[in-house]
């Protein structure tokens, strides 16, 4: 067949060489090449989708209901890889919505539609009367403004082509219009009629890239498209290379194979050996939106198959349903329809017939079933080895088709999956119809599909990683700022118990003075003086003292003013604080200097006495004092331990949660013995301790419990916050021990509150003096906990989540009411203190 | 007599002087070249699907991966599937077994999306996210970074107002990727007659 067209054709000067394989099937060009290219009618609609390319989408630029004009912008390229749209004719936008487009899959996407208004106004354009004088930028902005992507079907955006990357040297420029593909015809009208607009558009390529070989390659089986072709560049250095028929002499490798003998290497693009190559249909969009300013509107399709009566080459608006389209070229449905978008070897079968003409549509075939039948079912493979001796791309189609089906994609990749241009000639050639093709492209997108992936479970490590470094980091940095808190509180302990030991001084002043009472009771004349002159110094010196630690605090105050301004409300109260603390101190001090006169032996006596008996039974109770003590810290030990427990319990995975459970449980009656061992101890004591030395076991015990009662208080606190944040499996647990914290805590109070009352009652018939001045700095110090942790919560609450605000709100109350009661015991004991004092002989008298 | 017992000797001083110098030079590469942690377990986790999801019974995808090099079963990932139980078969050169349906069914690619106008602003699924791909602040609603989100289910749960939706991820055109073939088991004269290949078109 091919050599009928050869030898009417003058041989090209140039030596051609051939690639590897290709076959020869049926050309059936002649059904479509015999008619001139007819104008299609104006559509009653355009549907235009979005994407008619390969890249990004491109962007709306137009709402629904708008007029617009033919050649209006519609959708503007997104990103660089990416082309404009526009409208192919005037009218309405009537929607923007899913529908079906020419894709394998039949999926639809995003498309404009367009309702004609018949006037087919043009919008304006800016026409170059002379090309030669635009420069290559302007030229390249002009082919991205008119949205032109490669019109041979695989629709790349033709101004990237235009601009090759910098290193790569472009000598050679390739007009691909070998058209291989049986039926198809298009570019084979478009250069018998329109040759010169071709040469021009080339020309223009040329002129753009600058490059100094300009090769037309053409199949010999045109040859009116030859004659035009030559006729048109008869006076330029354009080269026309006429090469024989073989499918697929189109492939952009192949045809460069053919004509230059290079190849391009595998995952490479023929930019980076220096050539690039054009489609026909392409360069002569190029020639008119250059020349003319015309945007990509229309292009030229080759309606073709049996079923089809006018068959021939038709100039249609983008975005023309092809139903319509065929409608009116007398196109009847087979009994099994089947329309090809494509030639028969490459082209896909669609799905739905209202899909559109979309820029890379250069044939639309509508086969009966004798004429293209379907492929009959596949048969085993006999390994012929006919697809290796067909493949153009020189592959083992084979060795791929069993990868492909067996899922060994990393094999595939291995023999050049990737470099298979799926062109069809391997599954054409075999013997047992296997739809190698389907296979190839299948094995590409699952590995493609792999790699994404791939790339997306890396990225997510890496996030991951991060988040858990950060988090790690935060960790750390709390903390380091815990230890920091802690050890500045220890400081700030440290410092507090320094001006307790100070301030019990005055106390402890007492009862030394009463142990030199003895001996200056037998020498009265002389002792009242020297007990003044002792007590007198020692509370100068307290005042002293606190006045200086004062000082030292207006310092911080005045440094933290400067650097952090968030300590200083604290700071601020702490001043306060010690303010006051100074001015007692000071008023101590004052009043014991105007007493010292006044300050009668007899109390000194009395005192005394107290003091005496109390040590005798001090010493006689010392005896059960070690006992209660190891008492107390075995059930603390083992209370520390069940918490431990019942918090690792919280956390546990479900196959430990047995064990933890019997472990909890276990720990819970080693706790409750241990309580129960320590009550029954401190039950005995306080028995033996009622009946002998009711004045000394109470101080003794109400720190202790007041401690006990302030443990367990802030536990309960920290249940009830977890109980917050708890997950829902952990509430019940939560709640329970929260409960039972609940109790503990009222039992404490209640044992405080007992104990407190028992001493106040042995206090006021025993030595309310000694008592109410013990007590006070205790009062004074458990005031201060209160205020300074209701602070605290007062701070929580200003930062507390909407959640937590109530609970919150509730606590700062609880503390506002502890904090008042302190407030209130601490000035009465301050009352009672100023009453004994007042009355020491007649209170000392009674005893 | 006396010959062949030096000769012995020579021999045997020989071999202990190889051994020695090997053995120190075996000693010294060990402790030279030692290489930190488990290599096989970065391969292993390179091949899980990161979701970082728990249904494997670890906390992550490191742990279930040094779960695997320890000698655990490799069919316990079903957001990886059939596809990296293949992979890790190949990798450890074990047979591939089927998912084990105690930890899940393999199903289709899932995406959390946040119903914006419920949010709370908790921060709940913020904190729950284990690759931060959920944006927002307290108080403030809160989003899923799409392209970010692996599908692993995990901030559902600690939603107080369940407000997320787990929806299959949007299989666009992009993704989409020819079918494979049916295979057909079938010879020569199973075809009908007339029905031969030539220059039939796929």
């Amino acid at each position: 067949m091919t050599s009928t067209h050869a030898s009417k054709i003058i041989a090209s000067t140039r030596d051609l060489s051939d690639f590897h394989g290709g076959i020869h099937p049926q050309e059936m060009k002649s059904l479509s090449n015999q008619t001139a290219i007819s104008k299609a009618a104006l559509p009653p609609k355009l549907i235009l989708p979005l994407q008619q390319h390969i890249g990004n989408a491109s962007k709306v630029m137009v709402d629904i209901g708008q007029q617009v004009l033919k050649g209006q912008l519609l959708a503007e390229a997104d990103g660089f890889v990416s082309v404009n749209l526009h409208a192919p004719t005037s009218g309405t936008i009537e929607s923007i919505s899913e529908q079906a487009i020419a894709h394998p899959s039949g999926q639809s996407d995003l498309c404009l539609t367009l309702i004609p208004d018949g006037q087919d106004q043009w919008c304006a354009l800016s026409p170059s009367e002379d090309v030669t004088q635009l420069s290559n930028s302007e030229i390249q902005a002009k082919v991205r403004q008119a949205g032109i992507a490669g019109m041979g079907g695989a629709g790349f955006p033709t101004d990237i082509k235009l601009q090759p990357p910098k290193h790569a040297n472009i000598e050679i420029l390739i007009l691909n219009a070998a058209e291989c593909e049986p039926y198809i015809t298009s570019d084979d009208r478009l250069l018998r009629e329109r040759a010169d607009e071709v040469v021009a558009g080339l020309n223009i390529v040329a002129s753009v890239l600058q490059t100094t070989t300009c090769l037309i390659g053409i199949e010999d089986n045109k040859p009116e498209a030859i004659a035009a072709l030559k006729a048109a560049t008869q006076d330029s250095n354009i080269e026309i290379c006429v090469i024989p028929t073989k499918y697929p002499s189109g492939g952009e490798k192949q045809l460069i194979k053919i004509l230059t003998g290079k190849e391009v290497p595998s995952g490479k693009l023929p930019a980076d050996i220096g050539i690039v190559c054009q489609n026909v249909g392409t360069v002569a969009a190029i020639y008119r939106a250059v020349r003319f300013g015309e945007p990509l509107i229309s292009r030229i399709t080759t309606l073709t198959g049996l079923q089809v009566q006018q068959r021939g080459n038709v100039e249609v608006l983008l975005g023309t349903p092809i139903n319509w389209l065929l409608s009116q070229y007398g196109y009847q449905a087979a009994k099994r329809e089947r329309l090809i978008m494509g030639g028969p070897m490459m082209g896909f079968t669609l799905t739905d017939t209202e899909i559109p003409v979309v820029k890379t549509t250069n044939c639309i075939l509508a086969p009966n079933e004798k004429e293209l039948p379907l492929a009959p079912p596949a048969q085993a493979c006999i390994r012929c080895g006919l697809c290796a001796d067909a493949c153009p791309a020189e592959l083992l189609p084979q060795q791929l088709y069993w990868f492909a089906r067996g899922q060994e994609y990393e094999k595939a990749e291995h023999h050049n999956l990737f470099d298979c241009i799926e062109c069809g000639a391997c599954s054409f050639v075999c013997p047992s119809s296997i739809p190698l093709v389907q296979y190839y492209r299948h094995a590409k997108g699952e590995i493609k599909h792999q790699r994404a992936d791939q790339q997306k479970s890396d990225q997510a490590r890496v996030r991951f990683e991060a988040r858990q470094q950060r988090l790690e980091n935060e960790q750390a940095e709390k903390a380091a700022k815990r230890k920091a808190r802690a050890e500045a509180a220890a400081k700030a302990q440290a410092a507090k118990k320094l001006a307790e030991s100070q301030t019990t001084v005055i106390d402890s002043a007492k009862p030394e003075a009463t142990q030199a009472a003895p001996i200056q009771a037998d020498l009265k004349s002389q002792t009242e003086p020297t007990i003044d002159v002792v007590d007198l110094s020692e509370l100068k010196t307290a005042w002293d003292e606190a006045q200086s630690k004062l000082d030292k605090m207006y310092d911080a105050l005045d440094a933290a003013k400067e650097n952090n301004p968030e300590q200083i409300t604290k700071l601020s109260r702490a001043v306060e604080k010690n303010q006051m603390r100074v001015n007692q101190t000071k008023q101590a001090w004052q009043k014991a200097s105007t007493k010292a006169g006044s300050e009668t032996k007899t109390a000194i006596v009395t005192q005394t006495e107290n003091e005496t008996k109390a040590e005798s039974q001090n010493a006689s109770e010392e005896t059960n004092k070690p006992d209660l003590a190891a008492l107390e810290t075995a059930y603390e030990k083992a209370d520390s331990k069940l918490a431990k427990l019942e918090n690792a319990l919280a956390n546990a995975k479900p196959e430990q949660v047995e064990k933890l459970t019997r472990a909890v449980d276990k720990n819970k009656d080693r706790v409750a013995t241990a309580k129960a061992e320590f009550e029954a101890a401190q039950q005995a004591l306080n028995q033996t301790d009622k009946a002998d030395a009711p004045v000394l076991e109470a101080p003794v015990d109400i720190p202790a419990l007041e401690l006990a009662f302030e443990k367990a208080d802030s536990k309960l606190a920290k249940l009830e916050n977890a109980l917050a944040n708890a997950k829902p499996e952990q509430v019940e647990k939560l709640t329970r021990a929260v409960d039972k914290n609940k109790d503990r805590v009222a039992s404490a109070k209640a044992e405080l509150e007992a104990a407190q009352q028992a001493l106040s009652q042995t206090d006021k018939a025993d030595a309310p003096v000694l008592e109410a001045q013990i007590d006070i700095p205790a009062l004074e110090l458990a005031f201060e906990k209160a205020d300074s942790k209701l602070a605290k919560l007062e701070n929580a609450l200003a930062n507390a989540k909407p959640e937590q605000v109530e609970k919150l709100t509730r606590a700062v109350s609880k503390n506002q009411d502890r904090v008042k009661a302190a407030q209130d015991e601490l000035e009465q004991a301050r009352l009672n203190v100023a009453a004994a004092t007042t009355t020491p002989v007649n209170e000392s008298g009674t005893q | 007599m006396s010959i062949a017992l030096s000769v012995i000797l020579t021999a045997i001083v020989a071999l202990l002087g190889l051994a020695l110098a090997f053995g120190t030079l075996l000693g010294f590469a060990s402790v030279r070249f030692k290489v930190e942690g488990n290599p096989i377990v970065d391969e292993i986790d390179s091949l899980l699907p990161q979701t970082q999801c728990g249904q494997c019974g670890h906390p992550g995808c490191r742990p279930y991966a040094e779960g695997i090099a320890a000698g655990e079963d490799i069919n316990k990932c079903p957001p990886g599937g059939e596809t990296t139980i293949q992979a890790l078969a190949d990798l450890l050169d074990v047979e591939a077994t089927p998912l084990d349906a105690e930890h899940g069914e393999e199903k289709a690619k899932m995406v959390a999306v946040i119903r914006e106008p419920e949010c709370i602003g908790c921060t709940k699924c913020i904190q729950a996210c284990p690759i931060d791909a959920i944006l927002g602040s307290a108080k403030h609603m809160h989003t899923v970074i799409e392209s970010e989100c692996t599908g692993c289910d995990l901030c559902v749960e600690p939603c107080p107002v369940d407000c997320i939706d787990m929806v299959p991820v949007d299989q666009g055109i992009g993704d989409w990727h020819w079918n494979s073939p049916k295979d057909t088991n079938i010879i020569a004269t199973d075809r009908a007659p007339g029905m031969t290949n030539t220059g039939a078109i796929h």
